[in-house]
């Protein structure tokens, strides 16, 4: 009877999903600000990739916010973790086989590289913060589930994490001092297309990483620690 | 290339679904998984490479990660009604 009336509901939910994105042309540009971004993008920010551009830029403040709430999100899971006591399961040391632990091994320093290449080019190529920081924290999983028993430095990753927001902060307020608004890209454009260009974009891309891959790597340490 | 992307589709579909069937809470998480690697590909496909590489790394790796760690923290297959 559940499942019946269920179905229904949902038959209802999908029928209006339907008849609403009916009236909404595929592809179409809706707005006029992201031809304005298109337009202008690279001229007002010097960053050939639009979205880190937008992201980081017009929209950096938003971005401020989301790191927040993923700082938020890894100190919740920290707090209900922290009430236990800090143990590693025995069963779940056992030795892996050694291609596997070598493999991993092999295989982390390399993630780790496209992690940063991916978040220091960010406005040059796709890819930015959030996303090379999600590759450097899917390294150290890895490394969890390969090579069991070692573990993530948590003072060191607190420490990379506390330092990332600080730099974004702090720029932002620099921008403040320097020009009147936050996040103000007060630095010179440099040559468009090079790695040293586009003002602070890199600079926040960097912070954003290093903030994003510490606290994802942080949230995976707290909850493969073992509760007794 | 458009027929791809139907197949594609038609697998996400699949396996969304799958998720809803599956009793055993490790293959649900992995046919999640398998629609948000799919998801994905379609995101390249419609020239999004930057959500794309998010979805990747945090869709398909890491929430996999997390729901793996916390079922086996917890039970491993779903109650009866």
């Amino acid at each position: 009877m559940r499942r019946i009336i269920g179905i229904i509901l949902l038959i209802i939910i999908a029928f209006g999903v339907i008849l609403m994105l009916e009236k909404i042309p595929f592809g179409t540009p809706k707005t006029r600000v992201g031809k304005y971004y298109i337009g202008n993008g690279i001229r007002e920010t010097g960053a050939p990739n639009i979205v880190t551009s937008v992201v980081i830029n017009y929209r950096g403040f938003d971005t401020l916010g989301e790191v927040t709430v993923l700082f938020i999100a890894a100190l919740g899971v920290g707090a209900a973790f922290a009430t236990v006591e800090k143990k590693v399961d025995k069963k779940m040391i056992e030795p892996a086989s050694l291609i596997l632990s070598t493999g991993c091994r092999f295989l982390f320093p390399f993630i780790l590289l496209l992690g940063t290449y991916i978040f220091v080019h960010g406005h040059l190529t796709p890819g930015g913060g959030f996303q090379g920081g999600a590759i450097i924290a899917s390294a150290f999983l890895l490394i969890y589930l390969g090579c069991r028993g070692r573990r993530v430095n948590e003072r060191k990753a607190k420490t990379a994490e506390s330092l990332g927001g600080l730099i974004f902060v702090i720029t932002g307020l620099l921008g403040l001092i320097f020009g009147g608004y936050f996040l103000l890209n007060f630095l010179p454009k440099g040559t468009i297309r090079t790695l040293f260009s586009a003002g602070i974009i890199p600079i926040i891309n960097v912070a954003i990483g290093f903030k994003v891959g510490s606290e994802l790597a942080t949230i995976i340490d707290n909850m493969l620690e073992e509760s007794e | 290339m458009m027929l791809f992307q139907f197949f594609l589709i038609l697998l996400m579909l699949i396996g969304a679904i799958a998720v809803y069937v599956f009793k055993s809470l490790i293959n649900a998480v992995v046919a999640m998984a398998l629609v948000s690697l799919i998801a994905s590909i379609l995101f390249y496909f419609l020239q999004a490479p930057d959500v794309a590489m998010a979805e990747a790394s945090v869709g398909a790796a890491l929430t996999t990660a997390i729901f793996v760690i916390a079922i086996r923290k917890t039970r491993k297959r779903e109650d009866k009604e």
